[in-house]
């Protein structure tokens, strides 16, 4: 029981540590420029594929930087070109642009890659036994993940709290009008930000990647539960996004590793449903199939109970 | 004659023209529908035809709340699926007492009705908390429970027949007009039937004070307060009824399929409705019904010609949404103003010599695209290949290179002579767009 419980702990932490590298990025776009990025996930695709490449002429070290800066460049350049023209027809044409985008880079990843999953491994330097506890090893790699993600949380706070840029940023995300004008240029600010945001997706990317499978779903995969990361954690807010990838992570892992339903608690009380009864289904419906149900059902009852999140500041 | 008379004079013809004037869209719908099967007569084709009219019920239901509320949904396909699985429900009951001979079951024709219903419950149901806000909350609330039902479709395999769906039988079921539907032809008219009637319902429906209201709330929603209507309240009840739709979308689904699976209730196609209405155009009544058609279109034809269809789809949606955010009836709508405002005159040449370069840029675009999916998907990228009316040899570097001319030709024209060309005829004609 507690080998269960400390690995699912310790498992639930490093996928909650993904959904934070991929989530820190989108809600300070969703925060600042009120455009829920449907390509976010799909720039996180592109980390992972990229840095596949790039690894195979540089090694895994070097894609590990390259990778966010060429998919951060995208990002900008999405900004400036796509975005920026269609903000003037409000908020709704800029969302559809996105959807639509996560669509075409979608098939662009399956016109030159191929629908199969890559073979994107780690380095070897990596790949050895960190410890091994309860009889199981527990790989360096995992550890490595942690760190990337910490280190980007500690980089990401002094960002926004300690310096110059990080306040204009901080100050577009709640007045943009106010930051306009006292003469500094917005829109190139949201396309920094922009930028930012989709290279910190990428190397959520370039270490997921590997951590899962790359293959052309992979966005798709996480794109609505980073939704629900977002809006749990409050729009703008880092230090929300990191608790609500906490919760959302152990979560999901604690529910798909333990075997439990209604009807374990209903036989420690003392009461059966019989398997032909018309809530029979409910009753002994297993965790591991609520588990894919979990994260929609928390969005729904954030946005209905608590529409700024843990941390938000404004609603949502 | 003073300007006023002439104003009233104009409008006394305009309301004497009013049912041609209004009618001649319906009439012209009305007999394309009807004469369609002659010239797309295949199985294939018949069964596109239904499709069709599926999806142009799905998509005017879809517009009511994009086009008509202001709410961006990316969950309508719930209550489609919803509308589905419960006619599917029915049709199977039906099924069962009709072989039995125990009872009549419900009749073919209004199984529809019965996916409406179950649409309009689920509506009710779902649309009691999620309509009261609109914008991006209203937006993350339906991805929320699409992503919920789409998840709960695989939990409970009892209603939802689990991974491999549900199945009916349409020629087991009793016809109110004695009807045997085993032809796919006579099915079709069927859904013809149906799709006259929402479409109907859902025009009148936008002439309703609730329908005005609907824009209201849309446009302005604080004055709507003030005025003394409750948002919430227009936005809940255009939801329920565009549910009630949605469900009859879904009923109509079912009669043509005979099978229903995780794929009606899902992400994907709350996606493809929304892409539907907004190619369409959503400022339009029949904007969404030719979004529907088109899509509809290219999903059956484009894909058994192409591999690369998805692609086009998806640049087709991204340009649609960058260059022409009214849809493609919102074109046609403005150029034939534009047209009967004397806007053209003088400008004709400028506007083909645009269309042209627009053209032969797309034509390098797509030679560049078929060429990149010959080369990277084909299992021998060496085999010679045709494109367009010539046949070429993908792996080496002539086509490529003549593709990227043309291409790189259409859009220098467009970007530095033809669009600047326009601009100057449009200055000089004075005005107008």
């Amino acid at each position: 029981m507690l080998e269960t419980i400390v690995f699912s702990l310790l498992n639930g932490l490093l996928y909650g540590m993904l959904l934070f590298m991929l989530s820190s990025g989108l809600t300070l776009i969703f925060g600042m420029m009120g455009v829920l990025n449907f390509a976010h996930a799909s720039f996180y695709m592109l980390g992972a594929y990229f840095a596949y490449t790039l690894g195979m002429y540089t090694g895994f070290w070097v894609a590990l930087f390259l990778a966010p800066i060429l998919v951060g460049a995208l990002g900008a350049i999405t900004e400036r070109w796509g975005l920026r023209h269609v903000h003037q027809h409000g908020h709704v044409p800029e969302l559809l642009f996105t959807f639509g985008l996560a669509y075409v880079i979608e098939e662009l990843v399956r016109l030159f890659y191929g629908t199969l999953p890559m073979d994107y491994r780690m380095p070897e330097g990596l790949d050895f036994t960190l410890f091994t506890l309860f009889g199981t090893n527990y790989p360096a790699f995992r550890a490595f993940v942690l760190v990337v993600a910490v280190v980007m949380f500690i980089g990401l706070y002094l960002l926004l709290k300690k310096t110059r840029a990080g306040l204009i940023i901080q100050g577009s995300l709640s007045r943009p009008d106010i930051v306009a004008a006292l003469g500094h240029n917005v829109p190139q600010v949201f396309m920094w930000v922009f930028a930012f945001g989709t290279a910190l997706a990428a190397l959520g990317g370039v270490v997921g990647g590997i951590h899962f499978v790359t293959e052309p779903g992979m966005a798709f995969m996480m794109g609505p539960i980073v939704f629900v990361v977002v809006v749990l954690g409050g729009l703008g807010s880092i230090p929300g996004a990191l608790i609500a990838s906490m919760i959302i992570g152990i979560l999901q892992t604690f529910v798909l590793s333990v075997d439990f339903s209604i009807a374990h608690i209903g036989a420690w009380i003392g009461v059966t449903v019989p398997p032909d009864h018309l809530f029979a289904t409910v009753w002994y419906l297993d965790s591991t199939r609520i588990a894919p149900v979990l994260p929609f059902l928390i969005l729904v009852l954030t946005l209905i109970f608590r529409p700024r999140g843990i941390m938000g500041k404004r609603e949502a | 004659m003073s300007t006023i008379q002439q104003e009233a004079s104009a409008r006394a013809n305009a309301v004497g023209n009013v049912w041609v004037r209004r009618g001649w869209p319906w009439l012209a719908c009305l007999i394309i529908a009807l004469l369609a099967p002659m010239v797309f007569s295949s199985g294939h084709d018949i069964h596109m035809l239904s499709s069709m009219a599926i999806m142009m019920v799905f998509a005017l239901s879809y517009n009511m709340l994009l086009g008509n509320t202001g709410l961006l949904s990316f969950g309508h396909a719930v209550y489609f699926g919803f509308g589905a699985y419960i006619a599917m429900h029915a049709v199977r009951w039906s099924n069962d007492a009709v072989l039995d001979g125990t009872g009549y079951g419900i009749p073919i024709e209004l199984i529809p009705l019965v996916g409406g219903l179950a649409g309009l419950f689920f509506g009710i149901l779902f649309g009691s908390f999620s309509t009261k806000k609109a914008g991006v909350v209203f937006a993350m609330i339906s991805l929320g429970i699409v992503g919920l039902v789409e998840a709960s479709s695989l939990a409970f395999t009892g209603f939802f027949g689990g991974e491999a769906g549900l199945f009916g039988d349409r020629e087991d079921l009793n016809s109110l007009l004695g009807i045997a539907y085993g032809r796919s032809l006579t099915v079709y008219y069927l859904m013809v039937f149906w799709l006259v009637v929402c479409a109907l319902l859902m025009y009148l429906l936008k002439q309703t004070p609730l329908g005005w209201m609907a824009n209201a709330v849309r446009d302005n929603p604080e004055r709507a307060q003030f005025v003394g209507y409750s948002t919430t309240m227009v936005r809940f009840l255009q939801f329920s009824l565009s549910a009630f739709f949605a469900g009859v979308a879904g009923g109509m689904f079912v009669l043509v399929e005979e099978i229903v699976t995780d794929e009606a209730i899902g992400f994907l196609l709350s996606g493809e409705v929304l892409l539907a209405a907004y190619i369409g155009g959503i400022g339009f009544f029949f904007g969404p019904i030719v979004g529907a058609a088109l899509v509809v279109y290219l999903e059956s034809n484009l894909s058994a010609v192409t591999d690369a269809w998805l692609l086009y789809f998806g640049v087709l949606f991204i340009a649609v949404v960058m260059f022409a955010p009214m849809g493609i009836v919102g074109i046609l709508f403005q150029q034939w103003a534009n047209f009967r405002a004397g806007g053209w005159k003088g400008t004709l040449p400028a506007r083909l010599y645009c269309a042209v370069a627009t053209l032969v840029g797309l034509l390098g675009f797509v030679c560049i695209v078929e060429l990149a999916y010959h080369y990277l998907r084909s299992w021998d990228p060496g085999r010679p290949m045709t494109l367009l009316v010539t046949t070429v040899d993908a792996t080496t570097a002539t086509p490529w290179l003549v593709s990227a001319a043309i291409l790189a030709l259409g859009l220098g024209l467009l970007i530095f002579h033809a669009r600047p060309m326009l601009k100057r005829a449009v200055d000089a004609a004075g005005g107008g767009k």
